[in-house]
């Protein structure tokens, strides 16, 4: 009996060793542990022993089912670890072809966009409200308010587009730069204001550098004490966060705008040497903006007394900041929607300008 | 305004050196546009005789040369100038060195078999002159081997400055030596007008002022004169500045508006009938001008005039056929004063832009009449003799003498920097103002050459500008608040998160014209002539853009024709309904073209892309009315297409109907042959002046979430609908059946065909119920279905599919 269980042991192991899949183990486990298995038939004979062999044969027997039991489950994990292992074998995938890009990752902003979020995210810092005023103007907002006489050639050096004049013979034009807003903000808001106008303007001028169509920001503070030591500040501290360089350099020098007295152009020292201007170093002078305290006779169109409030303004191109900072070399592009080019000088989405986390990246 | 520094020192007492000149000029306001040194660029160019000029053997129009240049040699040049010959004097240069006037650097070289090693040059090449008929001819006893400026008096550093409108003063050499003085780069010397005498006695000739334009009009008469080339002093002074030398009278004029800022007229006397003088033009008059050109007149200009008939355009160009010539003997000079305004109009109108009219729209100094005439006639007695007649002047102009009353703490208010009242009078005295008074606020009366200067102000700016702008204090502008508050508008807001919205579903945003042809503005809903550009810079620049639908679509044209026929594009900017200023909204627009969908365009492994419609364009809408806070789910879809859509692949998103916050649907067919571009072309449109101005909220917390514990359950549903039933009325209908216990609908398969029925189409729904306070039963579920059937099948005129 003993060598009946013996043998029947080693057959079944040699049957666990040889079951080459989940089937033939499942069949093996019923052949051996199902109710008609061969250790169930062994299980069955106990019943009709005496004591005394049940005693000795009892533990045998069933010792030898659960010794089975455990080899057909250890032979089951492995099993099914090779059958896994060979289902990843065969799903292996090329993971080196390229996908579609994401849309972050296709889509551009403009650049004209992305530097006005970034003059805002300096001036905003400063204190600057954002404020706006339409395209098309009125003769007395564009030019009279700001001081320019009627037939004065300064009104000729703007090169003014014109509606048609309507029946009362008055006509409309496109705002030759963004100052008009000056005077309507100054019409409507009380003092302090601080403001900066970034917008579209308009003259009938075309090459490289010139479009009839344009971008302009202005900047306007008016209180009761702002000076020109402190436009001085305003713009030197503007032109270093916007170029993102550790110091600049400038140079103001008196010139004339009918709407500012004193009035000065601003040059910033670089170094045009190369292909690219670079701000912040080199020995060339390039003209940036022009600005000024406000003129009284302004101060005083738009309702205010110019013995007691003052302040400054200054205006300059976006575009050509734009063309400075990041390196276009024709204006013309900008406005021709062509899908390499904004592909090339846009920007991604997500591109935030801030403070925080840097103007750009 | 060009001048030479040797000139300016005819005024200017100085011991600066030129780059300090340079620099200052530019500081105080009179910007350095250009620095040229002739004698640098000259350098090179010596003087030479042309020992031998001897016929070419094998061209007929050129000459072998030998010629000594003082280098002990005789060297071969090939001259092709007709006046190259034995024994003349010219200007010479040695192979290397580079010719300004043809941008090349001579060579050694051989010239149809004749070696040549230079080049004999004229004034042209040397870029003195347009003259090249021939090559410089010098005199007989002329030097050899000298540098050609140095032997010339060339030798001369030219600045040209950008004059601002306002300093009509600085059009003369005196008035830029008057500020560098101001300055303290020296001292201004003594403007040298004496009165000539008048031995001639009274002038025969009377002069008149007629109309407003021309306030005075002085003239004198000098017989006798001997006109020829000027002296070798006048003619390089000017040939320095860029003027040809005519002769002494006409150079005269030319010199007395450059040194003085005061242009003057020379008539040869003989030429002239009867009096002379100023009066308005009359219609059909015209004149010959010395530029060779016949200009028509007319009422709204001031001419200069005889008994007989127009001399020239006052203040901008005199006439060819009465100035003065070499054979002048008897001349008489104009010297008069004209409204800057109307010799403006005048110079635009005519298209004539000469250095009269430069001075005269700045303003001439009104004061400068008689001085003027007197300095002229001095100078024709020294280089011509003859002799005076008295001054004949009509009308009358003086400087308005504008007194300021001038507060010194001005400087500082306006400005922030703290000058001393004597230094103030010091500069303002320096530039010819006369200070007086004492204490805090002094009288200032301002010079006559400066109207431009007519309060405190400009005031401020001439004592700041003399001190330098960079002598100010920069000085930090104090905050208003410790941290800076919102600084955007809702609208400017709306554009900017819109922008980067579409931009993050693989669009490009591209910025373009805001004018564009009457054709295009008409077809989308524009046109207006309030609208229309009265001097537009092109046909197709002509009207404000009613929408921005016209320049992407033109935008994508031309991608296309560059080979990119799959461009997905957006623009975020002004549109126009009106010329007011409520009449510019602003809207956000973009286009899909070919296969530029969301996922990418064309052919792909995991793959192709189909072509754009309706739904994409339904989707980037709502991407970005949702980016602003609107769920496209809440408010109205209609099936009212805009008029470029196609009429049935079009809506509009709505609040109702009086507020329509934007449109979407695939281009209209007809519209895509019209860019040229392969449709269909996806597109929509947002106003988004139309989105409601958010609700001022007490509170920025958000209302409670109230999590329900119960789990919800999903039904679904299959209709049979005729196939115009549109899906917004079945998705209302089924959110209606139960509001509390239907929380979503959605459409999870829409399909037509023959087993559902001719004209039917069948929709199948999933329900989301939320239970809120307790497990669901069946008989529950069962009511909810029951109510969501009927509600669907009342509302759309379907049946639940069995």
């Amino acid at each position: 009996m003993s060598n009946e269980i013996a043998d029947l042991s080693q057959s079944i192991h040699a049957g666990i060793a040889d079951a080459s899949d989940e089937a033939a183990l499942e069949a093996l486990r019923v052949a051996t542990l199902g109710k008609k298995g061969s250790i169930s038939a062994l299980l069955a004979t106990l019943g009709k022993m005496s004591p005394e062999d049940r005693q000795v044969k009892g533990p045998a027997i069933n010792g030898l089912k659960s010794e089975v039991m455990a080899a057909i489950e250890a032979k089951r994990t492995a099993l099914a670890a090779a059958a896994l292992d060979t289902r990843l074998k065969s799903e292996k995938l090329d993971v080196t072809l390229p996908l579609r890009p994401a849309p972050t990752a296709v889509g551009r902003v403009h650049p004209i966009s992305q530097t006005i979020d970034e003059i805002t995210a300096i001036f905003s810092d400063m204190g600057f409200a954002i404020a706006e005023g339409p395209d098309v103007e009125t003769d007395y907002y564009n030019f009279t308010a700001l001081n320019f006489p009627e037939g004065h050639p300064a009104r000729e050096m703007h090169d003014t587009f014109f509606f048609e004049p309507d029946a009362e013979g008055n006509r409309k034009l496109l705002r030759t730069h963004t100052s008009p807003v000056q005077v309507r903000t100054m019409e409507t808001t009380e003092p302090p204001i601080r403001i900066v106008i970034p917008g579209r303007t308009y003259r009938n001028d075309s090459d490289q550098t010139h479009t009839p169509m344009f971008h302009q920001v202005e900047g306007l503070v008016i209180d009761k004490q702002s000076h020109i030591g402190q436009l001085r500040w305003v713009l030197e501290e503007f032109l270093k966060a916007f170029f993102e360089v550790e110091s600049v350099t400038t140079r103001f020098r008196p010139s004339f705008f009918p709407f500012t007295e004193p009035s000065m152009e601003v040059d910033v020292q670089c170094d045009r040497s190369g292909n690219e201007v670079k701000i912040g170093e080199g020995n060339d002078w390039l003209e940036i903006l022009g600005c000024g305290m406000v003129h009284p006779n302004v101060i005083r169109h738009a309702g205010l007394d110019p013995d007691v409030y003052q302040g400054f303004a200054w205006g300059m191109g976006i575009d050509r900041l734009a063309m400075l900072k990041y390196g276009m070399a024709d204006l013309r592009a900008f406005f021709d929607a062509d899908k390499r080019w904004i592909d090339h000088y846009g920007f991604r989405p997500l591109d935030l300008p801030t403070l925080f986390g840097g103007l750009s990246s | 305004m060009k001048f030479t520094i040797s000139w300016l020192k005819d005024h200017l007492e100085t011991t600066a050196s030129n780059d300090k000149i340079i620099e200052t000029l530019t500081m105080v306001g009179l910007e350095v546009e250009e620095v040229t040194d002739t004698g640098a660029a000259l350098k090179n160019f010596v003087t030479a005789h042309v020992v031998s000029a001897e016929q070419h053997p094998n061209a007929d129009k050129l000459r072998v040369c030998k010629v000594d240049a003082g280098t002990g040699e005789l060297i071969d040049v090939v001259c092709g100038a007709p006046n190259a010959r034995t024994g003349l004097k010219s200007v010479f240069a040695f192979a290397g060195t580079y010719i300004p006037g043809k941008d090349i650097t001579i060579g050694k070289g051989n010239i149809r078999g004749q070696v040549s090693n230079g080049m004999l040059c004229s004034n042209a090449e040397l870029e003195l002159s347009d003259d090249h008929d021939g090559i410089i001819e010098l005199p007989e006893d002329a030097p050899i081997g000298v540098p050609y400026p140095d032997y010339a008096g060339l030798d001369e550093v030219v600045i040209d400055v950008g004059l601002t409108p306002n300093r009509g003063d600085c059009a003369g050499v005196r008035g830029i030596a008057r500020d560098l003085a101001a300055a303290g780069l020296g001292k201004l010397k003594d403007d040298g007008i004496v009165p000539v005498p008048a031995v001639a006695g009274p002038s025969p000739i009377s002069v008149f002022v007629d109309g407003e334009i021309c306030k005075m009009f002085a003239g004198r008469l000098v017989k006798n004169v001997k006109n020829g080339p000027s002296p070798q002093w006048l003619q390089d002074r000017l040939r320095a500045v860029g003027l040809r030398p005519i002769n002494a009278l006409v150079d005269i004029t030319n010199f007395v508006s450059l040194d003085r800022a005061r242009p003057l007229h020379v008539f040869d006397a003989d030429k002239l009938e009867g009096n002379v003088g100023a009066r308005l033009g009359r219609a059909g008059e015209s004149f010959v001008a010395l530029d060779g050109k016949t200009y028509q007149v007319d009422e709204t200009m001031c001419v200069i005039a005889d008994d007989a008939k127009v001399l020239g355009l006052a203040g901008v160009m005199g006439g060819e056929d009465t100035g003065s010539t070499e054979t002048t003997t008897n001349v008489f000079i104009e010297c008069a004063w004209f409204e800057p305004t109307a010799i403006a109009a005048a110079g635009r109108k005519t298209g004539i832009n000469s250095d009269a009219r430069y001075r005269f729209e700045r303003t001439v100094d009104p004061e400068s009449v008689m001085p003027g005439i007197e300095l002229a006639t001095r100078l024709v007695m020294e280089l011509c003799g003859g002799e005076p007649a008295e001054v004949t002047v009509a009308g009358k102009v003086e400087a308005p003498g504008t007194v300021v009353d001038f507060p010194l703490s001005e400087i500082e208010r306006l400005t922030g920097l703290k000058v001393e009242a004597s230094e103030v009078e010091a500069i303002l005295g320096r530039l010819g103002f006369k200070v007086s008074g004492s204490g805090e606020t002094r009288q200032v009366v301002v010079p006559s050459w400066r109207p431009d200067v007519t309060m405190k102000a400009d005031l401020v700016e001439e004592v700041m500008r003399i001190i330098g702008v960079d002598n100010v204090p920069v000085t930090p502008l104090p905050r208003l608040s410790g941290v800076a508050p919102k600084m955007l508008t809702t609208i400017q807001n709306r554009r900017r998160i819109t922008r980067r919205a579409l931009a993050a579903r693989g669009m490009d945003e591209a910025v373009t014209w805001s004018f564009i042809s009457t054709e295009l503005a008409e077809i989308f809903g524009g046109g207006k002539p309030e609208l229309r550009l009265a001097n537009a810079i092109a046909s197709d620049m002509t009207d404000m853009r009613p929408s921005l639908l016209p320049g992407l679509l033109a935008g994508a044209a031309r991608n296309a024709n560059r080979g990119l026929n799959d461009v997905a594009l957006f623009e975020v900017g002004q549109v126009f309904f009106s010329d007011a200023p409520e009449g510019q909204r602003t809207h956000a627009t973009g286009i899909r073209t070919g296969t530029a969908g969301l996922a990418g365009a064309g052919r792909h492994w995991q793959g192709k892309a189909e072509k754009v419609g309706v739904y994409d364009a339904k989707a980037d809408l709502a991407a970005a009315l949702d980016a602003l806070g609107v769920d496209i789910d809440k408010v109205q879809v209609v099936s009212e297409p805009a008029d470029w859509s196609h009429p049935g692949r079009g809506g509009r998103v709505q609040l109702g109907p009086k507020v329509i916050l934007g449109w979407f649907g695939e281009l209209h067919p007809a519209l895509v042959d019209k860019f040229d571009l392969d449709g269909p072309v996806a597109a929509f449109e947002i106003d988004l002046d139309a989105l409601p101005e958010p609700r001022k909220k007490a509170t920025r917390a958000k209302p409670a979430i109230g999590l329900s514990p119960f789990q919800p359950v999903k039904r679904d549903f299959a209709f049979v609908l005729d196939a115009d039933v549109e899906a917004a009325g079945l998705l209302r209908a089924a959110k209606g059946a139960d509001k509390a216990l239907v929380t979503d609908v959605s459409i999870f398969d829409v399909f037509a065909g023959a087993h559902v029925g001719e004209g039917k189409k069948s929709v199948a729904i999933e329900v989301t119920l939320q239970p809120k306070d307790k497990t669901l039963t069946d008989e529950e579920i069962e009511a909810v279905s029951g109510k969501i059937v009927a509600a669907v099948e009342k509302a759309t005129g379907g049946t639940l599919r069995g």
